[in-house]
């Protein structure tokens, strides 16, 4: 056998480290708490300037447009605005930082599934559950539906992820084909999907469901009828084997 | 056995929507050409109509769905263990591969790295799947041009290499062998030896492909110059992988934006053509399968000893957070957009693949075609329907 390379000892080593820090540090329960006992490793990762310059670029071209960012050090770059800044955010994304690559766009429905996880089923079905308080990722939020693409500078070697709130009473927002002219069919996806409104798109047509579809089953209110009918014994492939604690 | 009325009326709204797809595209004085669900052209079930006039294509709109499986609805009730199991069943030639960048990303929230080893055999299959998919795929363009011989080729040595990732993963097609924090088992005894001699029979493929298909005067006429897509459409409509280097864009995800595989531990070259025409996108294909050849010999000389298993949780909990991981799969860009809320099952996961953006372009580039040449670009293109459909 060969000698393992340096660096990847180190990376190595250094993701041992933190490991037992993380299990050192009582028992790892719930994950924003891990995460908060984490954040004095955090400070082994060099800041990321290209995202940190690619934000400052886009705060220059939109102003107060800009609700949110996030950067995950080398990881990516997010930001938030309105439904009514997204597509000049996605046209200063493209002219001011040269992100000529669009990558993809989706939408996210942030309300917690009225059926639970689906996991237990057995014990889920016909359950009205508890209604869970509406959270939101990075950048946070503010209504149900949020709007989301990803466009990538290949010069600058970053990516940007834009989200945007969709008002809750209707969802609706501007088409991105006069920017990115690969966004139709992504748009076609969101509408059938999640039921968001897109204006000036040309061709609203059903891409995947059947034309007489109703519903719109990437929400999560829109139940899983599989799992209604017959339940799924999923857990059980991750119960504890003899000898394991956690 | 009764037809339920839900059934009923499902079945009157899909042939109302085929119906209205048929009108908007039947013409006055041209005629409308449907192609498929079932063609041999379109790796699954694709419906490609056009509206024409004479031979001249003027419009032509690709009708997906058939197949799709909504895997995106689905990963939101399975545990993250369980959804590589879907997610095997996107690209069906290289699956190895589609399981890749959804446990990278799932193993990015949980801070977890994969030991040393098990990133080298995963860097090995994800390559290897990558040679089991483009091989078929230069044989199976060779067939849409009317040479019949090279897919018996391609099918013949496939073979070999599919052997190979089933000795390891005991699957075939679907190997579910990635996990989060290493791999499920380590090389059986004797792997290495094999897979060199069977690397050597997939170069001695390349090269006789090269001679056969891509020096062969009739296939340069038919796809030379033909369904030409220049560099700055192909970025807005988000193409990825053979068909943007096809188009000149020196962007490989392997070399650009390295995330957990250990390409930067040999030496290889990103291929990369100025035409941007059907040909350039098979004369890139074969290159890379012919660089992933070379890829596999060099690391299969220096695999680290070691474990091929971090030390994860059995119950795998994602903490809360969001990450995008994407990997240059043999189709192109495929990644997961995975958002965690911190519990047993990703709260939503967009699988970006990249056959939907390849094929979104067909209606820009198909646009004044002639007939015969809709096969070439189809071809040329290639697409997986598993990859569009999900």
């Amino acid at each position: 056998m060969t000698e393992v390379p340096e660096h990847l000892l180190k990376k190595a080593a250094e993701a041992r480290a933190k490991r037992e820090a993380a299990a050192g540090s009582s028992a790892p329960t719930d994950a924003p708490e891990a995460k908060a006992k984490d954040e004095p490793e955090e400070v082994v990762v060099e800041p990321d300037t290209k995202a940190e310059e690619a934000l400052e670029v886009l705060k220059e071209a939109l102003g107060d447009a800009i609700l949110a960012s996030h950067i995950e050090p080398h990881r990516g770059l997010w930001i938030r605005v309105g439904a009514q800044d997204w597509r000049a955010a996605a046209s200063a994304a493209r002219d001011a930082l040269d992100c000529k690559f669009f990558d993809f766009l989706s939408a996210i429905d942030w309300l917690p599934s009225p059926y639970g996880r689906e996991l237990e089923a057995e014990q889920d079905l016909n359950e009205a559950k508890e209604p869970e308080e509406m959270s939101w990722g990075y950048t946070g939020g503010e209504t149900r539906f949020q709007m989301l693409a990803r466009v990538y500078s290949l010069s600058h070697h970053i990516g940007v992820m834009i989200k945007a709130d969709l008002p809750d009473d209707e969802p609706r927002i501007d088409s991105l084909i006069p920017v990115y002219a690969g966004a139709n069919w992504h748009e076609r996806e969101a509408i059938e999907m999640f039921g968001i409104a897109v204006n000036d798109h040309p061709d609203v047509r059903n891409i995947y469901l059947p034309g007489g579809f109703e519903g719109h089953p990437m929400r999560k209110d829109y139940p899983l009828l599989a799992r209604r009918m017959k339940p799924w014994p999923g857990i059980v492939d991750v119960e504890l084997m003899p000898g394991d604690e956690s | 056995m009764s037809v339920s009325e839900q059934e009923q009326l499902a079945y009157i709204a899909a042939q109302a929507a085929d119906a209205r797809v048929n009108l908007e595209l039947e013409t006055e004085d041209g005629m409308t050409l449907n192609m498929g669900p079932q063609h041999p052209a379109t790796h699954g079930t694709l419906r490609l109509v056009a509206k024409l006039d004479g031979e001249q294509v003027v419009a032509a709109e690709p009708i997906m769905g058939y197949m799709h499986r909504g895997y995106e609805k689905l990963t939101e009730v399975r545990t993250y263990p369980q959804v590589t199991t879907l997610i095997n069943r996107i690209d069906w030639l290289g699956s190895f591969a589609n399981e890749v960048p959804f446990i990278l990303a799932a193993e990015q929230l949980m801070e977890v790295e994969a030991p040393p080893r098990a990133q080298w055999i995963r860097t090995i299959l994800f390559e290897m799947s990558r040679i089991a998919n483009i091989s078929l795929y230069i044989g199976d363009m060779a067939v849409q041009i009317g040479a019949t011989t090279p897919i018996f080729f391609a099918f013949r040595d496939r073979e070999h290499i599919l052997n190979q990732i089933e000795r390891v993963t005991g699957g075939r097609f679907h190997p579910n062998f990635d996990r989060i924090g290493g791999l499920k088992d380590d090389l059986p005894a004797g792997w290495i030896e094999e897979t060199k001699a069977v690397i050597k029979k997939m170069q001695t493929f390349c090269d006789q492909m090269d001679d056969l298909v891509a020096g062969n005067e009739i296939f340069q006429a038919r796809t030379r110059g033909i369904g030409v897509i220049p560099a700055e459409v192909a970025l807005s409509y988000g193409l990825s992988g053979a068909n943007l280097r096809g188009s000149g864009v020196d962007w490989d995800l392997r070399r650009d934006q390295p995330c957990g595989l250990v390409y930067d531990q040999c030496d290889w070259k990103v291929w990369t053509h100025p035409d941007g025409d059907s040909y350039s996108r098979f004369w890139v294909r074969l290159q890379e399968t012919r660089e992933a050849c070379n890829i596999v010999d060099q690391l299969l000389d220096n695999i680290p000893s070691g474990p091929i298993m971090a030390k994860v949780p059995r119950i795998i909990k994602v903490p809360a957070g969001e990450a995008y991981v994407a990997t240059e799969n043999p189709l192109g860009e495929m990644g997961y957009y995975v958002v965690s809320k911190g519990d047993l099952t990703p709260f939503r996961v967009k699988i970006r693949s990249a056959s939907f953006s390849n094929m979104s372009i067909c209606p820009w580039v198909l646009k004044g075609v002639f007939v015969p040449d809709i096969i070439a670009i189809l071809g040329s293109l290639y697409f997986i329907l598993g990859d569009i459909d999900r």
